[in-house]
C-alpha cells in the first residue's frame, strides 16, 4: 500500500519537476496544446477518434458544456476554500442568485416584464452576486469558520425555499424563454441557438481562460498573499497588520462573482430557470470536486471539476449489476470526502504550500491523543 | 402576515411548537455534547437521527407492524414503544460509533485541520443518507400507528394529544436524566474535565478517546430516541429529512449556545415556537426559512447564543 502511493507519489514528482524545468516555450506550447484540444474536443470528427470518452447517454456537446460550468464554480469556489481556507457550503447559492437575477430581468415570465437582453443582465447578475456575497459575508466572516460553514449551508437552502415558495420567483413553474447570448453568423442565424451546444461551450471554455487568468493574477498580487496568510493562521496575519476581515470579503465576494457568472451563462443557454435546478447537493459536488482535485491550486480545481461532473455524466446510463451507477453519485462523491480527508487531505494535484501546512499539522504534538 | 390565523389557535400553535422543539432540543443534544468535548460540529449527525428513526420502523415490522397496522392495548403498546425506542437507541448509538471511528479519530490522530472534520463530516452525512435512500428506493415509509392522536386534554383554549403529551414527557424525562448523568455521575465529571481542557484532563489520568466514544454514544441515544418519536409525530419516514431537522437542530444548539446542555433544550423549544409562529403568520410554505433567520440574525448578534457556550462549566 505505502509503496505503491509512494511509486504514485515520486511519479508525480518527477512530473512536475520536469514541468518545472522545462523551457518556457514549452510550457507553453503544452498549454496551447491543451487550450486547443479542448476547443475541438465538441465536435463528432474529433471526439470519434477518442473512444470511451464521449458519452454515450447524452449528448457529448451538453456534456461539455455542463462540465466547464462545473470548471468555472470549481475555480470559483477554490478562491474561498482553497486560497483564503474559508468553508462555504453554500456556493451554489450564488450561482442561484446569478441564474435568477437573469432570468427575472429577461423572461417574458417575469412579473417585471423588463424583457432586457441577456447581454444586458449579465452585469446586473454579476454585481447583484457580489452585493449577495458582500451581504453574507459581513455578518458571518467575523465568526469562526465552522459557523461559516453552516450559515452558507443556510444562505443555500433559504435561497432554496425562497424560490419555491415566492410567486414572484414562480417556485417550481420556473422562468421560460430567457434569451440567448447574442450574436450571429454571416448568414443572419444566431450562434447562440437552442440546437447546437457547442458555441455555448466554446463561450464558457473562453471565459474560464480568461478567469483563470486573473485568478491566477490575484493569487499572485498582494491580495493572494494576504490569503494565504489568512489561511495558515488568521491570528498571526492579523497581528502582522493584514486587514484579515477586509480580504476574507474579498474572498467572498470574488467567489461570489464567478459563481454569479457561471449561473448567468447557464440561464443563457438553457433558457429556462426554476427552483428545481437548486439541488443543494450541488454544492456539496463543488466542494467535492475541489477538494478532490486540490484545494489551493486552480490546476487541482479544474482537473477536480472537470473530472467529477464529467464522472457524474458518464454513470448516467450505464448499468452495474443492473443498478444505474447515476443513482449512486452522490453517495459516491460522500464517499470520496471522508477517504481524501483520511488519505490525502491535500487533494489530487495539491499546492505545494497547501500540502506542507497538512504535512506541518500532522507533526504537532498532541497529548493524550 | 395573517394575525388572525395565529391568534385563533395561539395555544394550538404553542403546543405543536413546543412538541417540534422537543424534537429539535433532544438531537441539539448531540451537537452540543460532541461540540462541547471536540470543538467540531458534528455535521453527520442528522444522519444518527435517521438511522435511528429507519431503525425504529424497521424493529416494528418485524414484530409484524407495517405502515398500516394500529395497535391497541395500553401494555402492548408501551411494549411497543419501549423496543421501539431501544432499537432506535442502539441503531443511533452505533452510528454515532462507526461515525467517530471511522470519520474523525483517523484526523484526530492526525491533528488535521478543523476545515478537513468538517469536510469528512459532511461527506459520512451525505453517503449514509444516500444509502439509506437507495435502500428505500427514495420512496417514503411508514410507521405505524401505535398511539392514536386523541385529545387528552385542554390548556387555556388548546388541545393537547397524546401524541404529543407523549414527546414532550420523554423529551424532558431523557433531558433530566442526562443532565443528572453529566452533573452527578463519575463518566460525567470526565466529559465535564475534557470539555474543559482536554490536554490536561488527558494528563490526570481521564481516557480521552473513551469520553469522546461515550459522548457520541449518549448523542447518539438522544438522536435515536428523537427519531422514534418523529415516526410517531409525523407516520412517514423520507431518507432526506435528516439534512433539514439536523439544520434546525443545530440552530436550535446555537440559539441555546453551543456546548451547554440546558441551551439545547432552551433553545430547541424555542426554535419549535419560533418556527410555528412564523408558519402561522406567513404560511407553512415559509416555515423552514425561520430557522435560517433565526441563526443568521443569531450569530451576527450574540453568536454564543441565549445561555452562553461551555459544557465544562455546566454547573459552575
Amino acid at each position: 500500500m505505502t509503496s505503491v502511493r509512494e511509486w504514485i507519489d515520486s511519479g508525480r514528482h518527477a512530473v512536475a519537476e520536469r514541468w518545472h524545468n522545462a523551457p518556457r516555450w514549452m510550457r507553453w506550447a503544452v498549454i496551447a496544446a491543451v487550450i486547443v484540444f479542448f476547443y475541438a474536443l465538441p465536435n463528432r470528427e474529433f471526439y470519434q477518434w477518442l473512444g470511451p470518452i464521449p458519452t454515450t447517454g447524452s449528448n457529448f456537446g451538453q456534456v461539455l458544456f455542463t462540465v466547464s460550468i462545473y470548471v468555472l464554480l470549481a475555480v470559483g469556489l477554490n478562491i474561498v476554500v482553497g486560497f483564503a481556507g474559508l468553508l462555504d457550503l453554500g456556493y451554489f447559492g450564488f450561482f442561484a442568485v446569478g441564474a435568477y437575477t437573469v432570468a427575472v430581468l429577461t423572461s417574458p415570465s417575469s412579473d417585471l416584464k423588463t424583457l432586457w437582453p441577456w447581454l444586458l443582465a449579465l452585469p446586473v447578475a454579476l454585481v447583484l452576486t457580489m452585493v449577495s456575497g458582500v451581504m453574507l459575508g459581513t455578518p458571518t466572516l467575523r465568526l469562526r469558520g465552522d459557523y461559516l460553514a453552516i450559515v452558507t449551508l443556510g444562505f443555500a437552502e433559504m435561497i432554496r425555499v425562497a424560490a419555491t415558495a415566492s410567486d414572484f420567483l414562480k417556485g417550481q413553474r420556473g422562468f421560460n424563454q430567457i434569451p440567448h447570448p447574442p450574436g450571429s453568423y454571416s448568414d443572419g442565424k444566431p450562434i447562440f441557438g437552442v440546437l447546437d451546444p457547442r458555441p455555448y461551450y466554446w463561450l464558457v471554455l473562453t471565459l474560464i481562460i480568461l478567469v483563470v487568468i486573473g485568478v491566477r493574477n490575484l493569487n499572485r498580487s498582494r491580495v493572494g498573499r494576504a490569503w494565504i496568510s489568512i489561511r495558515e493562521d488568521e491570528d498571526a496575519a492579523q497581528l502582522m497588520g493584514v486587514p484579515t476581515f477586509k480580504f476574507k470579503l474579498w474572498a467572498f465576494a470574488s467567489g461570489a462573482f464567478i459563481g454569479g457568472l457561471a449561473g448567468a451563462l447557464f440561464a443563457g443557454k438553457q433558457n429556462f430557470v426554476s427552483s428545481q435546478n437548486l439541488e443543494l447537493l450541488n454544492s456539496i459536488i463543488i466542494l467535492a470536486a475541489v477538494i478532490l482535485g486540490g484545494s489551493g491550486n486552480i490546476v487541482g480545481a479544474i482537473v477536480g471539476g472537470g473530472l467529477v461532473a464529467y464522472l457524474i455524466e458518464r454513470f448516467r446510463g450505464i448499468e452495474f449489476f443492473g443498478v444505474e451507477l447515476y443513482e449512486y453519485r452522490f453517495m459516491f462523491f460522500g464517499l470520496v470526502l471522508v477517504v481524501m480527508m483520511i488519505f490525502r487531505p491535500q487533494g489530487l494535484i495539491p499546492n505545494r504550500r497547501r500540502a506542507a501546512e497538512f504535512k506541518d499539522r500532522r507533526k504537532e504534538v498532541i497529548v493524550g491523543g | 402576515m395573517d394575525f388572525n390565523a395565529l391568534f385563533s389557535d395561539f395555544g394550538g400553535y404553542t403546543i405543536t411548537g413546543l412538541t417540534v422543539g422537543a424534537i429539535y432540543a433532544l438531537v441539539a443534544l448531540g451537537y452540543t455534547l460532541v461540540y462541547g468535548v471536540l470543538r467540531l460540529i458534528n455535521f453527520a449527525h442528522s444522519e444518527v437521527f435517521i438511522a435511528g428513526a429507519f431503525a425504529a420502523i424497521w424493529g416494528w415490522a418485524a414484530l409484524g407492524l407495517d405502515g398500516n397496522s394500529v395497535a391497541s392495548g395500553f401494555g402492548s403498546i408501551m411494549l411497543y414503544l419501549l423496543v421501539g425506542a431501544l432499537i432506535a437507541a442502539v441503531a443511533s448509538a452505533g452510528t454515532a460509533t462507526v461515525i467517530e471511528r471511522v470519520a474523525y479519530r483517523p484526523l484526530r490522530k492526525r491533528n488535521a485541520p478543523p476545515l478537513a472534520f468538517l469536510i469528512t463530516a459532511i461527506g459520512a452525512s451525505i453517503a449514509i443518507a444516500e444509502a439509506f435512500g437507495i435502500y428505500t428506493r427514495r420512496r417514503p415509509v411508514g410507521a405505524p400507528t401505535l398511539v392514536k392522536n386523541d385529545v387528552l386534554f385542554t390548556v387555556f383554549g388548546a388541545e393537547v394529544t397524546v401524541v404529543q403529551l407523549l414527546i414532550l414527557g420523554s423529551a424532558l424525562a431523557m433531558m433530566v436524566a442526562l443532565d443528572l448523568f453529566i452533573n452527578r455521575s463519575r463518566t460525567g465529571r470526565g466529559i465535564r474535565a475534557v470539555a474543559q481542557d482536554a490536554n490536561t484532563a488527558a494528563l490526570m489520568g481521564i481516557n480521552k478517546d473513551r469520553i469522546i466514544l461515550v459522548v457520541f454514544v449518549i448523542g447518539g441515544v438522544m438522536a435515536g430516541v428523537a427519531g422514534m418519536l418523529y415516526d410517531i409525530r409525523i407516520g412517514t419516514l423520507t431518507y432526506s429529512v435528516g439534512f433539514l431537522l439536523g439544520l434546525k437542530a443545530f440552530t436550535a444548539a446555537v440559539l441555546g449556545g453551543i456546548g451547554n446542555l440546558r441551551g439545547a433544550l432552551v433553545g430547541g423549544l424555542l426554535l419549535g415556537l419560533v418556527e410555528n409562529y412564523a408558519s402561522a403568520l406567513f404560511g407553512s410554505n415559509w416555515k423552514d426559512l425561520a430557522a435560517f433567520v433565526v441563526l443568521v440574525v443569531l450569530l451576527m448578534f450574540r453568536p454564543t447564543g441565549l445561555l452562553g457556550e461551555s459544557l465544562g462549566r455546566a454547573r459552575a
